[in-house]
């Protein structure tokens, strides 16, 4: 009675073979998690390995062009400019992964309770979020920090309250599909409690469309907060922050003094574009289908 | 006979992340004028793929590797795309397996139909509408003028199919082939669809080419059969020549899997694989009785009822059959039992006490909860595809029994055994698994805690027959070795006969039969099992039964 299998049965790898089985095959994932290593450790290690000290001015050394002193160049007050977007990447970083962090959460137990239950809270929750998506997100930011205070942890608040109903609306439709799935059924009769079943069973199998969500919004937080600051809501000078160093430096574009808004301007698109490209990664990585 | 379509050493392959594989290895076969044809595999014996490479709609990384495939004078292998398009639809057409995918669900099927014509230029905008309603007619759609204007959601599957059938045949192409038409329609309704496509096909002197898994279906409505398995044909001939006297080991096993009258569950094993028949012990002690149980769901249009009133009881180590069609109320039944679901009003007396009072919601803590549990439809659906076979097997070990470390793994090993799953295969994820494989795993599951009572919800209506006859027989061994009393819901008469002492037949929530199977089936008293007994394929009896 028993089936042949017609091969040997492969091993089955563990979590860290299956992470560089992913990127073995895709070097788009691999070029994605290198550029995301790199921003890891210049936000963990940069504050401590640049060469001048992002906040000292320097009068007589203002205005200086890229050189090997410095490679991308000063600014009006002579500041080091490699030194400010180094060290800007650990809260470019901290706001946009906190802001991430805070909308996953809430909007993941919002949309979970929506897509199990039904009923009037999914009627409540979906009016409730069409109302935040009525506005134009970036004014709704604005309103929020403008109205709060012009403090890092508003600007958080602000970038996941626009973020939130885009993760409430995706848990609410992947959960809504699965309730009713034999395995959801299966967990029940395995003795299972209904929110037992929806945060073991249900939820973890809406998580790789998720980690696509999480990432593309990464890229999108950083320059929400970069965006805000860049019209004056939000980080204060002189503390180094890549959306304010853009809006600094955009007034000595015109005299030709192009670096200061430039290379902050670069690490910008470069840390969008790395969170961009490392969504596929993830999604394969928490897929369990993408096992072999 | 002229032959229509020749094909002669047909190899395809696909190229997929672990290399090449071969789907069809070089098979030759030739359908004549007016012939039906069916091809007969399990899944994976490159049936369907067959049948794309033919219609050249293979899936990307598909490629005709060898072989030529010739259509009245026309290479389908190096025909121009355009050309294709042409004779898709016209010449050659198709009907795919289910029919609700096959149909645009935004489309009117009325549109659908008169899409097709005008591409063949078979009508004009000012007479489109007409044919399309003629062709609605030709496929026995009662108010074909009322049904133009439906959508695909309005329908019920075999209408669905109907129309399916009505856009395949619109443009009177003189090959038609049909990729497992019927599967997942009832009974009856395949039935129905089967006649009508036979009879259109007479008609209009048309040929066809039959796929399907089910050799009874096949060897009723086809003039010639082809066996294939992992791609070759291992057997070919007349459908009563292949059933009386199986040549190919493969077609024996075939064969032998098809549930008929007069075999039982051993015998639709090969012969040496059948083990020694044990005989399940059967008290007249009843373990569940239930009494006038009724559900109605609040319905857009008033109030419907799923489920009428129904009393019945299972006794102690009794297998129980619970037949009836789509719609009829017994998979509400079952969840209704398992304590899934909330009945309206009625009684679940299960061990002396009415089970029916505690809340679906709050039986998962309810201590009887171990003793009644399920085997879901499908298997690949009610697994979860981020654990694995172990960790879902576990589950209700930790759940209920609070077991853990080195005990819980001793556990699910012996489980492992007794449904026969290989121990290397329990650290796999579902999508690793084949399907009897997956239906093993959802069955070490629900027998894990000892259950007193489970209910089989169709636990092989997924499942190839070769694979259906070893889990079949494997219910049947566990029955006998733990004691169990089952349910056994399904709606094929042949299956729940070799399983089954007793059965009930539902129909629109009513029971309208119930008695012994043997009883129930040679002497059936009501009119609906009559029909459901009449529609189900009549497989040629074997002459030697070995």
């Amino acid at each position: 009675m028993t089936e042949v299998s017609q091969e040997p049965a492969p091993k089955t790898r563990g979590n860290f073979d299956h992470i560089l089985y992913v990127l073995r095959a895709n070097p788009v994932t691999l070029i994605a998690f290198g550029m995301f290593a790199l921003l890891i450790f210049s936000a963990v290690f940069g504050p401590s390995l640049v060469p001048y000290d992002p906040l000292a001015t320097n009068a007589a050394n203002a205005l200086q062009p890229p050189s090997t002193t410095h490679w991308f160049g000063t600014d009006n007050v002579g500041r080091d400019v490699f030194s400010r977007v180094i060290v800007a990447t650990r809260l470019d970083l901290s706001i946009s992964v906190a802001a991430v962090a805070l909308s996953f959460v809430v909007g993941s137990i919002l949309g979970c309770i929506a897509g199990y239950w039904g009923g009037w809270p999914d009627i409540i929750l979906n009016r409730f979020l069409d109302t935040i998506m009525a506005f134009p997100l970036f004014v709704l930011a604005m309103g929020i920090v403008a109205a709060l205070g012009n403090t890092i942890e508003n600007i958080i608040y602000a970038t996941a309250i626009i973020n939130m109903p885009f993760y409430a609306r995706l848990v609410r439709a992947e959960v809504n599909i699965r309730r009713d799935a034999g395995f959801a059924r299966a967990a029940k009769l395995a003795g299972n409690s209904d929110i037992r079943v929806l945060a073991m069973h249900i939820f973890p199998n809406a998580l790789p469309p998720m980690m696509v969500q999480v990432s593309l919004n990464l890229g999108w937080a950083i320059l929400n907060a970069a965006g805000l600051s860049f019209i004056g809501l939000g980080v204060s000078p002189p503390t180094a922050e890549w959306g304010i160093m853009v809006a600094e430096g955009a007034n000595f574009i015109v005299s030709g003094e192009w670096w200061l808004a430039v290379f902050p301007g670069l690490w910008l698109m470069i840390a969008v574009f790395t969170f961009n490209l490392l969504g596929d990664g993830l999604r394969d990585i928490v897929d369990p289908r993408k096992r072999t | 006979m002229s032959k229509m379509l020749s094909v002669k050493d047909l190899a395809v392959s696909f190229q997929t992340r672990r290399g090449e594989v071969d789907a069809v290895r070089g098979i030759s076969f030739e359908v004549a004028k007016g012939e039906i044809l069916g091809i007969v595999g399990e899944s994976g014996s490159g049936k369907s793929v067959t049948s794309y490479a033919l219609m050249r709609i293979l899936d990307a990384g598909g490629v005709i590797k060898a072989g030529e495939a010739t259509y009245s004078g026309i290479d389908l292998r190096r025909a121009a795309e355009h050309d294709m398009r042409d004779i898709r639809g016209r010449e050659i057409s198709m009907i795919f397996q289910n029919p609700r995918a096959a149909l645009n669900p935004i489309c009117k099927v009325g549109h659908q139909i008169e899409d097709v014509l005008r591409h063949h230029a078979r009508a004009t905008r000012y007479d489109a509408r007409a044919k399309a309603i003629a062709a609605l007619e030709a496929v026995k759609i009662n108010d074909a003028e009322a049904r133009y204007d439906a959508y695909p959601f309005e329908l019920s599957g075999g209408m669905c199919q109907r129309i399916v059938c009505a856009i395949a045949l619109a443009c009177d192409p003189r090959l038609l082939i049909a990729d497992e038409p019927t599967t997942g329609l009832d009974i009856t309704t395949q039935k129905a669809v089967m006649d009508l496509v036979r009879d259109l096909i007479r008609e209009r002197g048309m040929s066809s080419i039959l796929i399907t898994h089910d050799l009874g279906l096949a060897a009723q409505y086809c003039d010639r059969i082809l066996v294939m398995k992992d791609g070759v044909i291992v057997e070919q001939g007349d459908p009563v020549q292949i059933f009386s006297d199986p040549q190919h080991p493969y077609s024996r096993k075939l064969v032998d899997a098809t549930p008929r009258a007069g075999e039982t569950v051993r015998s639709l094993l090969p012969p040496q694989e059948r083990g020694e028949e044990l005989t399940p012990t059967v008290s007249d002690q009843p373990i569940l009785e239930v009494r006038d149980l009724t559900k109605t769901y609040a319905g857009k249009s008033g109030p419907v009822h799923a489920v009428k009133g129904i009393s019945f009881m299972i006794n102690q180590g009794q297998c129980v059959g619970l037949v009836g069609e789509s719609g009829c109320g017994k998979s509400t039944t079952s969840e209704i039992l398992v304590r899934l679901m909330d009945a309206t009003s009625g009684q679940i007396i299960f061990d002396g006490h009415d089970i029916a009072r505690v809340p679906a919601r709050s039986f998962a803590k309810d201590s009887r909860r171990a003793d009644i549990q399920m085997v879901f439809q499908d298997a690949t659906d009610s697994l979860n595809p981020r654990h694995t076979a172990r960790q879902t097997i576990s589950e209700p070990l930790r759940r209920l029994a609070r077991m853990r470390g080195a005990k819980l793994a001793v556990r699910i090993e012996e489980l492992a055994v007794l449904v026969g799953l290989p121990l290397p295969l329990l650290d796999r994820f579902p999508h690793q698994l084949s399907g009897g494989q997956k239906a093993r795993v959802g069955i070490a599951r629900a027998i894990a805690l000892d259950p007193k009572f489970l209910i089989l919800d169709e636990p092989t209506a997924a499942l190839d027959v070769s694979i259906q006859a070893v889990v079949l027989n494997l219910l049947v061994d566990l029955r006998a070795k733990l004691g169990l009393s089952y349910l056994f819901v399904s709606h094929d008469f042949h299956v729940v006969r070799l399983l089954c002492d007793h059965v009930i037949v539902m129909k629109d929530g009513e029971i309208v039969e119930q008695g012994a199977a043997e009883q129930v089936m040679s002497n059936p008293q009501s009119d609906y099992t009559n029909a459901l007994l009449a529609a189900a394929p009549k497989p040629p009896q074997r002459r030697n039964i070995s």
